[in-house]
């Protein structure tokens, strides 16, 4: 079933009692090509660029709860490419450009607005760094635009420009940045991969990695052994209990990560603004809330909830660059459990047992990274070869010396 | 989260900052043959425990002493508060 203009006026006319559910539950089969662990925005992604891309169609996506029940339906929802070490920067613009793509991929509405991020800009050695990022993303292909204080003043009137602590100074933009409806993309690569002959199967446990030899032959679940050539986790926050079924300890710590959202307002920010300085950014969704966050919590959890200080904090970085914000009622807050790595960036890579794939430390950044992470990760199960954009994100670069640290914290997951 | 110190009594988490597992009291030897395999595990390696954890908090808005808290990583539950220069005298890490 395609969707369309004609299809939905067609429905309107006939009572909507053609629309049929966009993916099937079967039960699982005793074996299967690929497993993989996990039915999230990375894992249904991986499925549906293996079928597409890679022919590869006997697999199986096997979820604890229901698809897209994780991080990718708890976030805030940005999309972007405004990174700066070489091995991260052009993965994250291949992300960026099959988000641009996406919609008439798979065809299904994700609500994919480019309606840009700006990084605000306090001080004369922020500047310099920031166009120095600039320029990295540059050499990847990507977009940026350096925005001076009075430009900004006439396209962002509301933010606290004489701020006694961190006066606005300017700003980087990404114009190509935005937001997407979170939801949509996990259902959108869902009925995709379904459509090519993917297994989905929800309320499927997964309680053990089976290792015969030294090769991993499948997997133990709540719904009975299967057995599979490759396995594939792909489980970002709780990484380390997947992991650990196959004896592995991983460079990787669970953090709580909060966000907020308002009652709905009539439109007033028109794309995402961070305030790194001091730990909030924000943007506006089509609903009209206010979508805003900041810091995790610094504490290993997998609780799904923060403490009150990390909302304080958030509350009040929020009112010092954007005072307006203080006359908005809170309506909700999450929190959600991130992949903290070592030095901030993900994995994508074979473990050191044969048939056993990994896919994770996506710390907090780990949505808009959604598409490309499935093509990637298709790609290396494949083909047994890292994808040329997600060579460096390897389990073993912290033993050879190769981290990519963009913010230089070194080995410490809570300040990354 | 409130963290019962050993010394002042009952503070907010808020005045302390978080390390990690108190698996990091325990260094491994710089001497020893796998020095380096030992390094990377005790440098990037974790247990990433999903239930009781054994924690280091250093109470640096308060008096700096370093503390292992015992904390259930699943409901956030402290459990128990030990002052570090104790858990480590007793595993022979310290005069």
């Amino acid at each position: 079933m395609r969707y369309s203009a004609l299809r939905i006026l067609k429905e309107g006319l006939t009572g909507n009692k053609g629309w049929k559910p966009v993916w099937r539950e079967p039960d699982p089969k005793p074996e299967y090509d690929i497993i993989i662990i996990g039915g999230g925005g990375h894992g249904l992604a991986t499925a549906y660029y293996l079928a597409k891309t890679y022919g590869i169609k006997n697999i199986a996506v096997l979820e604890k709860g229901w698809i897209g029940g994780g991080n990718v339906g708890r976030n805030t929802t940005i999309i972007r490419s405004n990174y700066m070490l070489p091995g991260n920067e052009p993965f994250y613009e291949l992300s960026l450009k099959l988000w641009e793509g996406l919609e008439q991929d798979f065809n299904y509405n994700a609500m994919i607005s480019q309606r840009s991020i700006l990084n605000l800009v306090h001080s004369d050695n922020q500047r310099d760094a920031f166009i120095r990022r600039a320029n990295a993303m540059f050499l990847a292909g990507a977009d940026a635009e350096y925005a001076t204080a009075d430009q900004l003043r006439a396209e962002l009137p509301f933010l606290d420009y004489d701020n006694a602590r961190f006066p606005i100074k300017g700003g980087l933009f990404q114009r190509r940045g935005g937001t997407v409806r979170h939801d949509a993309v996990a259902w959108g690569f869902a009925r995709g991969a379904d459509a090519m002959g993917v297994d989905i199967i929800q309320n499927c446990e997964v309680t053990g990695i089976d290792i015969e030899n030294g090769s991993c032959r499948g997997v133990q679940t709540s719904r009975g052994a299967i057995r599979a050539r490759k396995v594939a986790m792909c489980v970002a926050g709780s990484s380390g209990r997947v992991a650990a079924m196959a004896g592995m300890r991983l460079p990787i710590e669970s953090h709580v990560l909060q966000a907020f959202v308002t009652e709905g307002l009539k439109p007033v920010i028109p794309g995402v603004i961070t305030f790194g300085a001091g730990h909030f950014y924000v943007s506006q969704s089509d609903k009209g809330g206010l979508v805003f966050g900041g810091d995790i919590d610094g504490y290993n959890s997998y609780a799904q909830r923060g403490n009150l200080p990390v909302v304080e904090d958030v509350a009040e970085g929020g009112m010092a660059i954007m005072p307006i914000i203080g006359r908005a009622r809170l309506l909700r807050s999450w929190g959600g459990v991130m992949d903290m790595s070592m030095d901030g960036s993900p994995f994508i890579d074979r473990t050191d047992i044969k048939g056993l794939y990994f896919n994770g430390g996506w710390c907090y950044g780990g949505f808009k990274a959604t598409p490309a992470s499935g093509l990637c990760y298709a790609h290396l199960l494949a083909k047994d070869t890292p994808h040329e954009v997600a060579r460096e994100m390897r389990l073993d670069r912290f033993i050879s010396g190769h981290m990519i640290d963009e913010k230089g914290q070194g080995n410490q997951p809570n300040l990354h | 989260m409130i963290i019962n110190h050993p010394l002042l009594g009952p503070r907010d988490a808020a005045e302390f900052i978080y390390l990690g597992d108190a698996a990091l009291i325990d260094r491994p030897d710089w001497q020893a043959e796998d020095a380096a395999e030992q390094f990377h595990a005790y440098g990037y390696l974790r247990d990433n425990v999903a239930g009781p954890m054994q924690e280091l908090w250093y109470h640096e808005q308060g008096d700096r002493s370093w503390l292992v808290v015992t904390r259930d990583t699943l409901t956030h539950e402290i459990t128990n508060v030990e002052l570090a220069r104790d858990v480590a005298r007793n595993r022979g890490r310290s005069v």
